[in-house]
């Protein structure tokens, strides 16, 4: 049996959630979990613990971090030394970005942001039309490369002897594009695609200064705090955390809309969130219609009062 | 500068999509828009266009209905377009790109092509990486910000959790747009007159040896997503809802 990829995000030393997830999804393979670069003695216990039979440590010559073209060809080079038939990944930022290049250079077709995957059948499960639809694909492929929507698994533990495979990619830097600059954002702020819970406030929010309420609720129970179109055309929030069309696809256990009317570009970026809870003010606002608990009432009385009882 | 801008064009979000059979979606009624993403690569490239002269040429691999979306692209910019036919409702991101680069050669390669970071149908991210490999180009994809510096294009993403990356490349380069690059125009009346005389050279895809069966990724099922009905309001004082909401989280739902 030929061996299934993962392609391991690490973030602080410490695996992120999401590709724990995608271990589990490839549950009953022979796990090779890539690691690309840093040092992966530190992640070995946490990999092993979620089922990699190998983490594969790829270096390369020249500097990996600082290219995603030479990222990407250093894991096709892995991929064809150990004839993975199969490579899954988390549809981060990264990791939507990554096996783009990767499937253009190996010549495989790729789907990106599935909610399910079936390695055996070379079936997958995505949204289209924003979350309108889901669509069964057939992938006829050598090596079926995947990225899954975060969330979409709930990592389960399934402990295996684990060993760490050392690969130096025989790559070079094609020398097309060059980073010449990384800003962090303020603070460690949880990635709003990745995040378990996510907090979103509305045109109804007011102002910027009024999301801090908005983060100390989102703070005690480990949420990521976004905010709808009308929110940041107001300038009350940069679009960095715009969730929906023309921003980010959430996919949450937990999605909490504070103030928010409920447009169909909305719901595009939140719809497949397991519960949606809705606070409005306004008892006729769309989003009452289409979320699983409500609460007609003014979110500057509700949010302090919830944050107190969490 | 000549700059081709690749548009796709896709359902309106705000439009519910009807099934087709087992695998397809009622299309011959529907008015299709541009991608909302392309609008913004769009927009970068005409007002490039504006500031140094040149040409945008728009791109479009679609059904002949296109036209109609291909005007109000026109209407907004664009010097002129080039429809590439197809009769399939579901082209995979290979054979697109396939297409994409064929057309490009045809008519002249750019010394720019937009893009934009995705689009809202299929949401398949990856057609603009495809056709930048095969014509040895540098691609960024999710760009926000874009400057022109002596035959350099700097462009900046976002990367998650608000962290971002500024980076350098060479013309010709491949740039995937997203919201903030700019804000795309309405077309005013006078340009969508204009545009109705502008010129939209047709083909089909299958003289470029082309064939859409041969497509590596089949739609087997397409299936509507119920929507959420029947919500639970919690009523009573302020105390008592947000005391049964943290309730029902813990434990009905337990996600908390």
């Amino acid at each position: 049996m030929a061996g299934t990829g993962i392609l391991i995000e690490i973030e602080n030393n410490m695996v992120k959630e999401a590709s724990l997830g995608v271990m589990t999804a490839a549950k009953g393979q022979e796990k090779y979990a890539l690691v690309l670069g840093q040092e992966a003695s530190s992640v070995k216990e946490k990999l092993g613990e979620y089922g990699a039979a190998h983490i594969l440590h790829i270096t390369a010559p020249g500097n990996l971090s600082a290219n995603p073209d030479l990222q990407a060809l250093a894991v096709a080079d892995a991929v064809k030394e150990y004839q993975l038939d199969t490579l899954l990944g988390t549809a981060s930022a990264m990791g939507k970005d990554m096996f783009a290049r990767i499937a253009a250079i190996l010549e495989e077709p790729l789907v990106s942001d599935c909610v399910a995957v079936n390695i055996k059948d070379r079936t997958v499960k995505k949204s289209h039309f924003s979350g309108k639809t889901f669509a069964t694909l057939k992938i006829n492929c050598s090596c079926l490369l995947c990225t899954l929507r975060p969330n979409s698994t709930e990592p389960e533990p399934s402990p295996t002897a684990c060993d760490i495979i050392e690969f130096e990619a025989r790559v070079a830097d094609p020398g097309l594009i060059k980073i010449v600059e990384t800003r962090k954002a303020g603070g460690a702020r949880l990635d709003l695609t990745e995040a378990p819970i996510v907090i979103t406030g509305g045109r109804a929010i007011k102002s910027a200064e009024n999301y801090k309420m908005l983060e100390a609720c989102a703070q005690k129970i480990g949420a990521a705090v976004g905010a709808s179109r009308a929110a940041v055309d107001a300038g009350y929030a940069p679009h960095s955390m715009q969730v929906g069309q023309t921003g980010k696809t959430v996919s949450p256990k937990l999605y909490i809309a504070c103030g928010v009317s409920g447009a169909v570009q909305h719901f595009a970026g939140m719809k497949t969130s397991k519960v949606i809870v809705a606070i409005n003010e306004d008892k006729d606002a769309p989003i009452f219609s289409k979320c699983d608990y409500g609460i007609i009432g003014d979110i500057f009385k509700i949010i302090p009062a919830l944050t107190e009882k969490l | 500068m000549k700059i081709c801008v690749c548009v796709k064009p896709v359902p309106d979000t705000a439009v519910s999509i009807k099934l087709s059979g087992v695998a397809g979606f009622e299309d011959s009624e529907m008015k299709l828009v541009p991608n909302p993403y392309d609008e913004y690569g769009l927009e970068e490239a005409v007002s490039l266009v504006e500031k140094q002269g040149g040409e945008v040429v728009a791109v479009t691999v679609g059904k002949a209905s296109a036209e109609a979306t291909l005007r109000g692209v026109l209407a907004m910019g664009a010097a002129r377009a080039i429809l590439v036919k197809t009769d399939a409702q579901f082209l995979d991101s290979e054979l697109t790109a396939k297409a994409l680069k064929a057309v490009m050669e045809q008519d002249g390669l750019p010394d720019m092509i937009f893009t934009g970071k995705g689009s809202v149908d299929t949401e398949s991210f990856q057609t603009q990486y495809r056709l930048a490999k095969s014509l040895g180009l540098p691609i960024v994809n999710e760009v926000s910000k874009l400057t022109l510096d002596n035959g350099k294009a700097v462009a900046e993403r976002e990367t998650g959790g608000g962290e971002k990356q500024v980076i350098e490349m060479g013309l010709p380069c491949v740039i995937g747009a997203t919201k903030g690059l700019n804000e795309p125009r309405y077309p005013k009346f006078p340009d969508i007159m204009k545009a109705k005389k502008k010129e939209i050279r047709q083909m089909d895809l299958s003289i470029f040896g082309i064939d859409p069966s041969k497509g590596r990724v089949r739609v087997e099922k397409l299936e509507i997503v119920p929507e959420r009905s029947g919500a639970k309001m919690l009523s009573g004082s302020v105390d008592e809802q947000v005391t049964e909401l943290v309730r029902v989280l813990k434990e009905d739902e337990k996600v908390l």
